[in-house]
């Protein structure tokens, strides 16, 4: 290729380059996707499988449905779930029954893969859409999931 | 690999010149994290490249041994994190043939098309940081507007966006989305349509086809030697594509065009991946529109032993061919995993193109054989 046809030939291919870049500059206002973070805090709405961070709902009677099963447990691959229970006796029947003291989940070791609520029989945790967990120091992190006083929902069994 | 340090040609010159090393890394955004490479340089001049690894180790294949069958799956999403939804599936393929167990075909079919997708994420990434990689940023950008639409499917059927975690051994997680076939079909014309945009941006530009044709060679007998894969291999016309040889999931049924190139340099390797992306899409065009009814997953033990003996499993990354090699004891954990990754063997050979070019060359041939460290060095 000549010199001169060599630079007509690059000048030619920058300039069909420009011509995508252009045109997404003339219609910047049409095809623009960026999200306007944080300022849409109020629209942003995250997708109902986003994986957060785990929760443990609680119904309007302060109960949960968590046996303490620790299959959770059993499933976390980096130990993030703790659970301490304790057997009280069960005011109908009299008899012994598992129950969970503390649902501890140390969300700084979680890795979100998603096992435990897989595991969960009873659907007692789940995920929340939760993503801004930043936090000043990492003890924070570690959660108790059931609340102060709540006892398991009545008929949920392992 | 040693390769001959020739003698510095002074006899033109008046000035003496001397060999010196630099790093480059592990700090350099040209080579994608953490990775550190010793060179030895005269003038501009590179005549030895040596990696040096270890800077990212988390000892993987060492944690895969205290975990259980279900749990290593999401060890393999920090391997290679932009191909993890293939790294997922070849655990559990791997399981699922020590345990001989059978999934149904809508299984097969979903992880075929999540797989594809997940390729397409990874070459759209890669040809942004390509273009950034030689000089041109506005690829950057486009190429993660095309990146996102995939990740937002990912993010509403999987639940995240990157470390997916969706296959299990026996199935996937949960189902599809039902949104999931809708948005896809959304995208394959979305993305139909920018990719000649792509090329009319980079392939085509003057000053990309200067950086890229003729630089990086690789012949297609050292492409075998160094044990390359994927479109690294495919570059240099040795055809080694796992979808094709060792057909896994749905692709048996699949008709696809490898994407073949004879020339073996940085632009070969570009015009292989840019083929891919073409293929992908036709590839999730057969499969999305007769996804199988059926179970989701096959019910398993909640303790998976596998039986004793070694189990091999290899897939096709967006990066080359991956293996997970599984020993087991006979227990819920395995005695031993060993994971084959791409890029580590396409980083050994880094020394043999790279030696006699230039610092600049240097960084566009380690766009092109697309490393990921954390995939190097687990």
């Amino acid at each position: 290729m000549g010199y001169f046809s060599n630079i007509y030939h690059g000048i030619r291919t920058l300039l069909t380059g420009m011509r995508v870049t252009g045109k997404y500059f003339l219609n910047a206002r049409k095809g623009a996707i960026t999200q306007q973070y944080p300022d849409n805090r109020d629209t942003l709405k995250m997708f109902e499988r986003f994986r957060g961070e785990v929760v443990m709902p609680h119904d309007e009677n302060n109960e949960h449905s968590c046996t303490g099963c620790q299959k959770c447990e059993l499933a976390c691959p980096n130990g993030s779930i703790e659970i301490i229970w304790d057997r009280v006796i069960d005011p109908e029947t009299g008899k012994k029954k598992k129950a969970i003291d503390k649902h501890i989940y140390h969300f700084g070791m979680c890795t979100q893969c998603g096992l435990c609520v897989d595991a969960c029989p009873s659907d007692a945790i789940k995920w929340a859409q939760n993503f801004e967990n930043s936090v000043y120091d990492r003890t924070q992190l570690t959660r108790i999931l059931n609340k102060p006083g709540s006892k398991v929902r009545a008929g949920v069994e392992e | 690999m040693e390769t001959a340090i020739k003698e510095p040609t002074t006899s033109k010159s008046n000035f003496k010149s001397e060999e010196y090393f630099i790093n480059m890394g592990p700090q350099h955004p040209a080579t994608h994290g953490v990775l550190r490479l010793l060179l030895t340089i005269d003038g501009e001049i590179i005549k030895k490249v040596e990696p040096d690894l270890g800077y990212i180790h988390r000892s993987i294949e060492k944690m895969c041994e205290n975990n259980s069958y279900q749990q290593i799956v999401h060890l393999t999403d920090r391997l290679d994190y932009l191909s993890s939804h293939i790294n997922n599936e070849a655990v559990c393929l791997c399981v699922e043939n020590a345990l001989e167990l059978e999934v149904p075909e809508r299984v097969k079919v979903i992880r075929t098309i999540l797989g594809e997708l997940t390729r397409i994420a990874s070459h759209t990434l890669w040809w942004g940081v390509m273009g950034m990689d030689v000089g041109a940023l506005t690829t950057y950008f486009y190429g993660f507007r095309d990146r996102e639409m995939i990740n937002d499917i990912f993010e509403e059927t999987c639940g995240a966006r990157l470390t997916m975690n969706y296959n299990v051994p026996g199935g996937l997680m949960q189902d599809i989305h039902p949104n999931f076939v809708k948005r896809v079909k959304e995208f394959i014309p979305h993305f139909r349509s920018k990719l000649p945009e792509y090329d009319r941006l980079l392939t085509g530009n003057i000053i990309f086809q200067k950086r890229t044709k003729g630089v990086g060679i690789l012949s297609k007998e050292d492409a075998i030697n160094f044990g390359a894969s994927g479109p690294v291999a495919r570059a240099s016309g040795y055809s080694c594509d796992v979808r094709k040889y060792h057909p896994y999931s749905a692709l048996d049924k699949i008709t696809f065009t490898e994407a073949l190139d004879t020339t073996g340099d940085s632009f070969a390797r570009y015009k292989v991946r840019i083929a891919e992306m073409w293929e992908s899409l036709a590839i999730i065009e057969q499969l999305i529109d007769n996804i199988p009814e059926g179970d989701f997953k096959v019910a398993t033990n909640a303790v998976i032993k596998l039986p004793k003996g070694d189990f091999y499993q290899k897939v096709e990354t967006a990066r080359g061919e991956f293996g997970v090699y599984i020993i087991s004891a006979g227990t819920k954990n395995p005695y031993r995993v060993k994971f084959r990754s791409p890029g580590l063997s396409n980083l050994s050979l880094l020394n043999h193109i790279a030696v006699g070019g230039k610092i600049g060359d240097l960084v566009a041939t380690m766009a092109t054989i697309d490393i990921v460290v954390p995939d190097i060095d687990r």
